[in-house]
């Protein structure tokens, strides 16, 4: 495979959950449109983020990525093919490819499982025999991640929430995946050991080439991990662009009003920094509102705004820095 | 209507802190050992001022909340020292006085939303029954000023949202809602414990400025539960640092994040990704895990992840408990290190690392 090819491609990725009707026959009259047209491409060996508020769609494309869910339109290509129609039988050769890790490390591992179980089930699911046998294989693992290769027959429960995390990126890595779709991976973590699993994980993407897809809210976080940035509103991208553009040259208003209102742990900032406030809540994705999805919070709105949907293009001078907006910000 | 109810006179007797707790225990009894989760804690609360209380989950901050609230039950909680609000003792306090206390003269405003609003009556519904229970009023006059207090907190139409159910609100609202709920007997304390923890971050932005101004309006002492410094460095006058049901460190912001001195606070700016800096290649993590509570470390708690230790002569560390001392200027410092060294640390070592 060329290197130089991206390794994942994402093209015009929808997908509607249907919502039951109040009738007789509770037949599907509307959709929640979750994710509605989304498109990306993801290179070897970066970090890839996903940001948005809660309801934006980036957990549900982190979902059809992995294809724990399959979409209603679009392409998802890995390696040049495209696993978006491929039938659930045929998925298990691509659970290898793909690996996921979740928020929450103490509901996403068995508490009746032992560790060695739980890193080694990948083995058994996919009948992999590594070298030196499974058992020697998960303590290498368990080493890797941080952990003792003592703790092979212990159980969830004697582990913190961020050695449980660990246990849950050891299971993740056990079949050399190409891709890791890591859905909030630290969210759920204290400070000091968010700063842990973050290290963690930059360490093993240095160490074994790994490629990873990070969906996160906090964007202090997703700017220190990330090497390319999308911005995610009402299913919709509204903004990608490399990591230091998108921080110091927001074209977005919306991305613009999120970057202002991080809170920042400096009382000095407490006077200096100009903060957007925004109006309101993000509308439902049943019935998002026409033209672009932002106009109703957006302080730059005009009439163009709520009747044409502005299209994700190349805005200012950095290359690959796309933003959707009719009125970009100009810094 | 005037949100402002008069106060009644003796209210406004008591002069000094709004707030005063002093060498608050907290312990719980458990089968495997008696949980500490709040070991001798002291602090002060002054109207119109903000106190911040950061530590992260298992400190005890949220503890000393309820503690704070009357809402520990008595049997399984022992506790003990001073919780003293407008000069009213309340740890040993009747049921009743604290029930009479709570919702008048302090209130709380929760994590959760949708799990602190009762889901089967209306907003306006639990507006009212909190306002009734310490007002003498009609239904009518209280229906009125529920919807005050709604239009107060930025709700849309509040005539007609007072009708509706929590879960017709998003979740911002629904914290807008709530705060509306804690404000309606207009207290002069306000313990909002991680109030924006769920939201998001320009939902939060909306609803860190609402406390701010409603503040500054009902001239209220806020205490400030979370464990993100940015928003303790938004709202709080004073901040205080727990670790291990203990403070570690008690200052102004401006001494807290100007030249912090414990090595926890330390390792807390360095476990950071830093928003308004140049992006670092590592993030600064401190070693170790928080300890069990019932098993805390001798000496200070925090000595088996802390970098400065060995510093101390002899095993001071690992065998006495430092005190929170004042470090001048009223900045209090739990740690073993003489001040100056702190400050040297802090200068040559800590400061440099995280720019």
């Amino acid at each position: 495979m060329n290197d130089a090819a991206p390794l994942l491609e994402v093209e015009d990725l929808v997908k509607h959950f249907p919502v039951k009707g109040r009738g007789l026959l509770q037949r599907a009259t509307q959709a929640v449109q979750a994710v509605d047209g989304v498109s990306f491409s993801v290179r070897r060996g970066e970090t890839f983020s996903i940001v948005g508020e809660s309801g934006c769609g980036k957990s549900t494309t982190a979902r059809l990525v992995t294809r724990l869910l399959a979409p209603t339109s679009g392409t998802v290509r890995l390696d040049g093919k495209d696993i978006s129609t491929l039938p659930e039988r045929q998925l298990r050769p691509l659970r290898r490819d793909v690996q996921m890790i979740f928020q929450d490390p103490y509901s996403s591992l068995n508490p009746r499982h032992t560790v060695g179980k739980i890193v080694g089930a990948p083995f058994r699911l996919q009948d992999v025999e590594p070298e030196g046998g499974r058992k020697r294989a998960v303590q290498e693992l368990l080493s890797l991640v941080g952990l003792s290769p003592e703790h092979y027959n212990r159980y969830p429960h004697e582990f913190s929430g961020g050695q449980r995390q660990r246990i849950g990126i050891a299971r993740t890595l056990a079949l050399k995946p190409k891709l890791i779709v890591a859905d909030e991976p630290v969210s759920a973590l204290d400070v000091s050991i968010q700063a842990q699993v973050v290290n963690l994980l930059e360490d093993l993407q240095d160490e074994l080439g790994l490629t990873y897809v990070m969906i996160a809210h906090d964007l202090s976080v997703v700017r220190h991990v990330s090497d390319r940035v999308a911005v995610m509103y009402l299913g919709k991208i509204v903004e990608v662009a490399d990591r230091d553009d998108l921080y110091e040259h927001p074209r977005h208003p919306y991305t613009a009003a999120m970057l202002s209102a991080v809170p920042v742990p400096d009382t000095r900032r407490r006077t200096e920094r100009e903060r957007i406030r925004l109006q309101g809540d993000v509308p439902s994705p049943i019935d998002p509102p026409p033209g672009c999805r932002f106009h109703t919070r957006c302080w730059k709105a005009t009439e163009v705004c709520r009747t044409e949907e502005p299209p994700l293009v190349q805005i200012g001078p950095a290359p690959g820095h796309l933003a959707a907006c009719h009125h970009p910000e100009e810094k | 209507m005037s949100l402002m109810t008069p106060t009644s006179p003796e209210a406004s007797r008591h002069t000094g802190p709004y707030l005063q707790v002093e060498d608050l225990r907290v312990h719980f009894e458990t089968d495997d050992g008696t949980v500490k989760s709040v070991d001798g804690l002291s602090f002060a609360v002054e109207k119109g001022k903000t106190l911040g209380i950061v530590g992260e989950s298992g400190s005890g901050k949220s503890v000393t909340s309820m503690a704070v609230m009357g809402l520990h039950t008595s049997k399984n909680a022992r506790i003990s020292g001073s919780i003293k609000v407008d000069g009213q003792e309340l740890v040993g306090a009747p049921i009743d006085v604290v029930r009479r206390l709570r919702g008048q003269k302090m209130a709380m405003i929760f994590q959760d939303p949708l799990s602190a609003m009762h889901p089967y009556y209306t907003v306006g519904n639990q507006i009212v029954e909190a306002y009734r229970i310490h007002n003498d009023v009609s239904k009518k006059a209280a229906r009125a000023h529920a919807i005050d207090m709604l239009d107060r907190v930025g709700i849309p139409s509040p005539r007609d949202r007072v009708d509706a159910y929590p879960h017709q609100f998003s979740g911002g609202m629904r914290q807008r809602a709530m705060i509306a709920m804690a404000l309606s007997c207009d207290p002069s304390l306000l313990i909002a414990d991680e109030p924006t923890t769920a939201l998001d971050v320009t939902v939060q932005a909306q609803i860190l400025d609402l406390i701010r101004d409603l503040q500054r309006e009902f001239h209220s002492a806020v205490v400030i539960i979370t464990h993100d410094l940015g928003v303790v460095a938004e709202l709080a006058d004073d901040i205080v640092v727990m670790y291990a049901g203990r403070k570690a460190e008690h200052g102004s912001a401006e001494q807290l994040f100007g030249e912090p001195q414990h090595p926890y606070a330390w390792g807390l700016l360095g476990s950071m990704p830093r928003f308004d800096r140049p992006p670092t290649e590592r993030l600064l993590p401190i070693k170790g895990t928080p300890p069990s509570l019932i098993n805390v470390p001798e000496g200070c708690a925090f000595n088996p992840r802390c970098e400065f230790s060995s510093r101390v002569p002899g095993e001071r560390c690992v065998t006495d408990r430092p005190e929170a001392l004042d470090a001048g200027g009223g900045h209090r410092v739990a740690c073993h290190l003489p001040t100056a060294q702190r400050r040297q640390i802090w200068a040559d070592e800590i400061a440099p690392r995280l720019a």
